[in-house]
């Protein structure tokens, strides 16, 4: 089956065989029932196993696999009434970003996602759900909107990452994503943000500054694709799934490190599997976390998103050796040893 | 034999190359520099006095934070915010902690930018300078936290705020950490300009990726260094993608104001001049509208 993944071949071939005993069963009338269960129990148990332990290369395809739910497909499942809006008004209708109104129980919210493509020609319109500053653009003027009328905004993020074109570049690739960085942080309605797929660097983040950033249990999230940083690495991409692992891009990883607020599951085999299933554990998480948010004001919104982003990061203050600063010991903010020279008159410029 | 033949040159004279026969003069290190543009070879007291630009070409060399600072401020005095703070490795990852102690040996630096306070012409300022040169300017989550702070001291002090930018963009080794700072300083940001604070944002050589897709690009006022390199993608991974090559002034500071993406491309020279002039234009002194 082409919809299974190179590390699934072990079940394919046992289910293939269980196939093979059944029909077997029927053309000879030979009874396989005790065999056929005894296989279909191995199966099960082989399921759990390899679905249970994962490692973050498996989680990688995963996430990449071509069957995997898109934007439009949890839209359409999660949502009723949507209603797509198209365009930057500037300048085109970027289809890598799709957005709209919608409702959720009743609720009318603005939904926003990255859109890939369905086959070939799909993807070449969508340009493979990267988006070009338009794109971006288009996501930040519906969210503009759905500030001004007050309706929450829930957003699907699934892109390898910002579309890397002459073009996208021409027209402000980094402008369009810092701007909508900017201005998500202080809109005064409640964001909810969900990785579905693949969570690529700042084309990612670009819909991703929420007050709840959530990942489906198999998505990954990153500042490069993993086979970027191979490339960097090592100078070969082909070690994607070695620097997946050391790059922490699992949804139990950002958990972990208090970037996500919560990881909600995935039928087993991942979500292409059972859209249904996925959807609707998505939908439970969605209303549960908007509940909480809905009782907040816009100033109090606004301070939760910030908070939430504010206390991200590690570092240290380092030990500042006496020897170092042998002058300027008194200052408790002692330079760098590069610094002290052009430092020693140092004052406050202002107090 | 063909009588054309006859006229045809058999022997080239040759000429001893210059180059080649010229003995190695023993120069000390550094005291030497040619330009990485025009191969122009400069003494380096005279670059420097030439505010490290290449006399014949106007190649604005890289500078360090340091450099930059002693440059831009008066007197080229700063008081510094968290001089100590410094990266941790936060992801385990192979070979992080060595890489960084090799960038601190090489650039004397805690991380890749400093902040701080001093003041331009006497305006006060919080200013924040990359560094280059301490693992290529990446942004991590000292580089997030220390702008940060910045950005928020600036807003307390009620202060204009300067940065001075040059990255290579996320620092890949704490991957989604370094991701989520461009969110936090863009947020810091957010307060800071919707509650009126000034924020002039200079692009410097390099500045791409993340760095350049979060607060480089939010000045009120977004200046460059001529020649600068001002991108979001790498040239070589958006070559792959469209199949062609790019023309030479892709990504330049130029290429930028041409598209619209900067209010001004600033001489090194001049750079100190249209700070104090814009600083000026957001301070209110006594006005008269008398004998206009």
């Amino acid at each position: 089956m082409a919809n299974e993944l190179p590390f699934e071949k072990p079940i394919v071939e046992l289910r293939q065989k269980i196939t093979e005993l059944k029909s077997l069963s029927v053309d000879k009338g030979i009874d396989f029932t005790e065999e056929i269960l005894r296989l279909e129990e191995r199966c099960r148990q082989l399921e759990e196993e390899l679905y249970n332990e994962l490692s973050p290369a498996q989680k990688m395809h995963l996430a990449r696999h071509h069957g995997r739910p898109t934007s439009l497909d949890f839209i359409g499942a999660i949502f009723t009434d949507f209603m797509e809006l198209h365009g930057d008004r500037l300048f085109a209708d970027d289809l890598a970003i799709v957005g709209g109104l919608a409702k959720l129980g009743g609720l009318p919210v603005t939904v926003i996602g990255h859109q890939r493509g369905k086959d070939t020609r799909d993807n070449i319109a969508r340009f493979f759900g990267s988006p070009h500053p338009e794109g971006f653009r288009k996501a930040l003027r519906l969210m503009q909107q759905a500030n001004k009328f007050g309706r929450p905004i829930i957003t699907f993020i699934d892109t390898k990452g910002a579309y890397p074109g002459n073009t996208a570049e021409e027209r402000g690739q980094s402008e369009a994503i810092a701007r909508n960085l900017r201005e998500m942080a202080g809109f005064g309605v409640p964001i909810i943000c969900v990785v579905i797929g693949e969570g690529g660097s700042g084309g990612a983040l670009a819909l991703g500054v929420g007050n709840r950033v959530l990942m489906l249990e198999n998505a990954i999230y990153s500042a490069i694709s993993p086979n970027g940083a191979a490339s960097i690495l090592w100078k070969d991409a082909s070690r994607a799934d070695e620097a997946a692992a050391a790059m922490r891009i699992t949804a139990k990883d950002l958990l972990e490190f208090g970037i996500i607020e919560g990881i909600i599951e995935e039928p087993q085999g991942g979500a292409h599997r059972d859209l249904e299933c996925q959807s609707a554990a998505i939908k439970r998480e969605l209303i549960a976390h908007l509940k909480e948010l809905l009782d907040l004001s816009r100033e109090e919104l606004i301070e939760d998103r910030y908070q939430k982003f504010r206390k991200i990061g590690y570092f240290q203050m380092a030990q500042v050796k006496q020897a170092e600063e042998p002058v300027n010991d008194e200052s408790s903010d002692a330079p760098t040893a590069a610094a002290a020279e052009l430092n020693q008159e140092a004052a406050p410029a202002t107090n | 034999m063909q009588i054309k033949d006859l006229f045809s040159k058999k022997k080239y004279a040759t000429i001893p190359s210059a180059t080649t026969e010229r003995p190695k003069r023993d120069i000390p290190e550094g005291l030497m520099n040619k330009c990485a543009k025009c191969g122009t070879i400069h003494y380096s007291k005279e670059l420097e006095k030439n505010l490290k630009v290449c006399s014949s070409c106007g190649h604005h060399y890289r500078l360090s934070a340091w450099e930059r600072i002693g440059m831009t401020l008066d007197d080229g005095r700063l008081f510094e915010y968290d001089a100590e703070m410094e990266s941790v490795d936060p992801l385990n990852f192979p070979g992080y902690k060595i890489k960084l102690e090799q960038q601190k040996a090489k650039s004397n630096l805690r991380d890749s930018v400093v902040t701080g306070e001093g003041s331009i012409s006497g305006f006060p300022v919080v200013v924040a300078v990359m560094s280059f040169d301490f693992f290529t300017g990446s942004m991590g989550s000292v580089a997030g936290e220390k702008i940060t702070r910045a950005i928020e001291a600036a807003h307390e002090k009620r202060l204009p705020l300067i940065i001075f930018s040059t990255s290579s963009g996320a620092r890949m080794q704490e991957s989604i950490l370094s991701l989520m700072q461009m969110a936090k300083t863009s947020a810091a940001l957010s307060k800071f300009q919707g509650d009126g604070g000034l924020y002039i944002s200079v692009f410097t050589d390099p500045t791409t990726g993340g760095v350049s897709a979060s607060f480089a690009s939010l000045g009120d006022y977004n200046l460059a260094e001529p020649g600068a390199l001002i991108g979001f993608a790498g040239r070589i991974v958006i070559e792959q993608t469209i199949r062609q090559k790019l023309p030479e002034n892709f990504q330049t500071a130029e290429f930028n104001l041409q598209h619209g993406q900067l209010d001004k491309v600033v001489h090194r020279k001049d750079m100190k001049q249209t700070l104090t002039q814009l600083l000026d234009m957001h301070t209110v002194k006594e006005v008269s509208f008398d004998g206009e």
